[in-house]
C-alpha cells in the first residue's frame, strides 16, 4: 500500500503525453495551483511541472570528433580557433572546456582581464553555424603518419558534437558579497568593497533541483532542455553533495546537488549556449536546462510548489573568505529578498543583482512545457538515482 | 519640461573658448556637468544633461553647433544591444544611476539613457558586451550609426 493519495507512474504519464491528454505547467504555476487546490488535488491535477536555468556554467564543454584526415593523425594537441583542447583521447576526439582561453589572451597580466574569447565563446559559434578553424598536431606514428592537420569547419561537418556538462545546474548557491577594502573581480561577478553590492546565481522557485530536493524523479536517464535540444541527465556531477544543511521544507540552503548532462550539438541553439567573458576571472558558458519533474504524487507536487520566499541562499564573503577557504555561511536570505534589489545584510542595504537570467529560465520552463504538450517529448525514467538523505515525509499532506 | 543628455566635442580651435554658460543666458536650459575631460591641445569632451522645453533643447544644440561643437546625442552613442542581452542582470547592481535598472516581476534588464553617465561600469561587467560604445570618452569609439 502506498503511503500516498495519488499515485502515478512515468508510464502512464508518458501514455497521457502521447494522448495529448498531460497537463503541464511550469515551476512558477505550480506554485499558485498548490495553494489553490492543495496538494493532493494539485497532484491528481498536474502531470509535469517544468522547470528551468539560465546562467554561467563553468563546468561545461563540447566534446568533438573532427574527423580522420587524409593521411591519418594521432592528434596530441588540438586548438579551435586558436582555443586548445584536449586531446589525450582517440586519434581525432578531444574535448574543448568552457573556460578555456584563447593561446594569445593577455589573461590577467593587465588586470582586470577582459577574456574575450574562450572555450564558450567556440562552442557558440558553432551552434550558430560559423566556420571554426581546426589545428590539429600529432608526432606520427606508424599507423597515424600525419604531423599536422588543418581545417575550416562548421559544427555539421564534425562527425560527432556533443555538449558534456560534468556539473552544471547546482541546486541552490551562494550569495557573494564583498567585505574586504577593495573591488574584487569574481566568478560572482564584480563585487564592491565593505558589501556595497551582493549578486546571486540560481533561478530560486524555477530552478530544477530546487525543485526535486531529494532527486527523486531526476537521475541518470531523465530527458531534458538542452542548450535548446534534447540531452539527457547522465549521471549526479561533481561535487554532488546531498548533505548539504537543508531546511524544515527539505530544500537545502546552499549549493547541494549537481547534474551532469549530455547532449548533441547540432540541435542546440546559440540563443540558449551563450560564451561568457567575466571580467578578471575568464571565460565561460551560460548554458540553457530545463529540466521535467513528473508529479507521481503529492509529495512531488508540495516539492515542486516550492517559492522564492520558501528557499534561502547563503550570503558569502568572497573578499577574504571564499578564497581561503575559511569562514562559512554569514547568514542567510531568502530569493524573494534577494529578487527585490536590495537585502538588509548587519544593517546596511545592499544592492543585489541576478547573474542567472530569471526570464530566459521561465521561456525555456515553457518551450519545454510545449514541447510535452505537443506529444513529442516523453519523460525520460531515470534507470539510476543519485546519492540523497533520507526525508522523513512533509508533516501534513492534505 | 525635456531632458537630453548630450556628448560635446570641442576640437583644439575651439576647445578654449566659453560657450557652455550661454545656454543658461540665452536659452535658460538648465545643463548638468556629468563628466568631461580634456586632453590638452587636442581635444574637450562634456558629457551634458540638458533641461528645458524640447524647443529650447533643439536651439542650444543649434547653438552648439553653430559655434563648431561636434554634438552627438548619448542615445546614439550608448545602447543596449538587445540581441546579445540575456537579462541577467548583472549590469543592475553596478549601475551607479540606476539608468540599468531590473523590471519586476518579469525579470528583464531595461535601459534609460536618460539616466546615463557614460561611466563604463556595465561594459566592463556584461559577460556578453551587450552594452555598446559605453566608452565616450575614446576617441575610437565609433557610435551606432556607423556600426553598421
Amino acid at each position: 500500500m502506498s503511503e500516498f493519495k495519488i499515485n502515478k507512474t512515468f508510464a502512464e504519464i508518458n501514455k497521457k503525453i502521447r494522448d495529448g491528454s498531460v497537463v503541464v505547467v511550469n515551476a512558477e504555476e505550480m506554485i499558485g495551483v498548490t495553494n489553490e487546490l492543495g496538494p493532493i488535488e494539485a497532484a491528481r491535477k498536474v502531470d509535469v511541472v517544468t522547470t528551468g536555468t539560465f546562467g554561467i556554467m563553468c563546468s561545461s564543454g563540447a566534446f568533438l570528433n573532427f574527423g580522420h584526415s587524409i593521411p591519418r593523425i594521432k592528434a596530441n594537441k588540438v586548438f579551435i580557433n586558436r582555443v586548445e583542447a584536449y586531446a589525450g583521447v582517440a586519434a581525432v576526439d578531444c574535448y574543448l572546456g568552457a573556460t578555456q582561453t584563447r593561446e594569445d589572451d593577455p589573461l590577467n597580466k593587465v588586470f582586470p582581464g577582459r577574456f574575450r574569447y574562450g572555450g564558450g565563446h567556440v562552442i557558440e559559434d558553432l551552434v550558430s553555424g560559423k566556420k571554426v578553424k581546426l589545428e590539429a598536431f600529432g608526432y606520427g606514428t606508424d599507423c597515424y603518419p600525419n604531423l599536422r592537420h588543418e581545417a575550416e569547419m562548421t559544427l555539421k561537418e564534425f562527425p560527432d558534437a556533443w555538449l558534456l556538462n560534468p556539473r552544471n545546474g547546482y541546486q541552490n548557491y551562494n550569495c557573494a558579497l564583498n567585505l574586504s577594502k577593495k573591488t574584487i573581480y569574481t566568478y560572482m561577478g564584480i563585487l564592491r568593497p565593505d558589501a556595497t553590492n551582493a549578486n546571486y546565481s540560481t533561478s530560486g522557485q524555477l530552478s530544477p533541483l530546487l525543485n526535486d530536493p531529494y532527486y527523486k524523479t531526476i537521475g541518470l536517464g531523465s530527458r531534458i532542455f538542452l542548450g535548446g535540444g534534447v540531452g539527457h541527465i547522465i549521471g549526479n556531477g561533481t561535487q554532488h553533495n546531498p548533505n548539504a544543511k537543508r531546511s524544515e521544507n527539505g530544500v537545502v540552503m546552499g549549493g547541494a546537488g549537481t547534474l551532469s548532462v549530455k547532449g548533441d550539438l547540432k540541435q542546440m541553439s546559440p540563443k540558449f549556449l551563450r560564451g561568457a567573458s567575466i571580467t578578471g576571472y575568464g571565460c565561460s558558458l551560460n548554458v540553457g536546462i530545463g529540466v521535467p519533474i513528473p508529479i507521481l504524487n503529492e509529495e512531488m507536487a508540495l516539492f515542486t510548489s516550492v517559492s522564492d520566499d520558501q528557499i534561502l541562499a547563503p550570503i558569502v564573503d568572497y573578499g577574504l573568505d571564499y578564497p581561503q577557504g575559511a569562514g562559512g555561511p554569514l547568514d542567510y536570505v531568502s530569493y524573494a529578498e534577494l529578487k527585490t534589489g536590495e537585502i538588509n545584510f548587519r544593517g546596511q542595504q545592499v544592492i543585489t543583482s541576478p547573474l542567472a537570467s530569471y526570464s530566459m529560465a521561465l521561456e525555456i520552463a515553457d518551450i519545454l512545457k510545449d514541447w510535452i504538450k505537443s506529444g513529442q517529448f516523453l519523460l525520460g525514467e531515470p534507470q539510476d538515482t543519485f546519492p540523497s538523505v533520507p526525508f522523513s515525509g512533509f508533516n501534513s499532506i492534505k | 519640461m525635456g531632458s537630453k543628455n548630450v556628448l560635446l566635442i570641442f576640437k583644439s580651435n575651439i576647445m578654449y573658448k566659453p560657450v557652455i554658460y550661454r545656454l543658461a543666458k540665452d536659452f535658460d536650459l538648465i545643463f548638468n556637468i556629468l563628466e568631461a575631460k580634456i586632453l590638452p591641445k587636442k581635444e574637450g569632451r562634456i558629457l551634458l544633461e540638458l533641461k528645458g522645453s524640447e524647443n529650447t533643447i533643439d536651439e542650444g544644440i543649434k547653438f552648439l553647433e553653430q559655434n563648431h561643437v561636434v554634438v552627438e546625442l548619448l542615445s546614439d552613442k550608448v545602447w543596449l544591444e538587445e540581441e546579445k542581452c540575456v537579462n541577467c542582470g548583472a549590469c543592475t547592481g553596478l549601475c551607479p544611476t540606476d539608468a540599468l535598472s531590473m523590471k519586476r516581476p518579469e525579470m528583464t534588464v531595461s535601459f534609460d539613457v536618460q539616466k546615463c553617465i557614460a561611466c563604463g561600469m556595465c561594459g566592463l561587467v556584461c559577460p556578453f558586451g551587450a552594452m555598446r560604445d559605453i566608452t565616450l570618452f575614446d576617441p575610437f569609439a565609433e557610435g551606432r550609426s556607423n556600426s553598421k
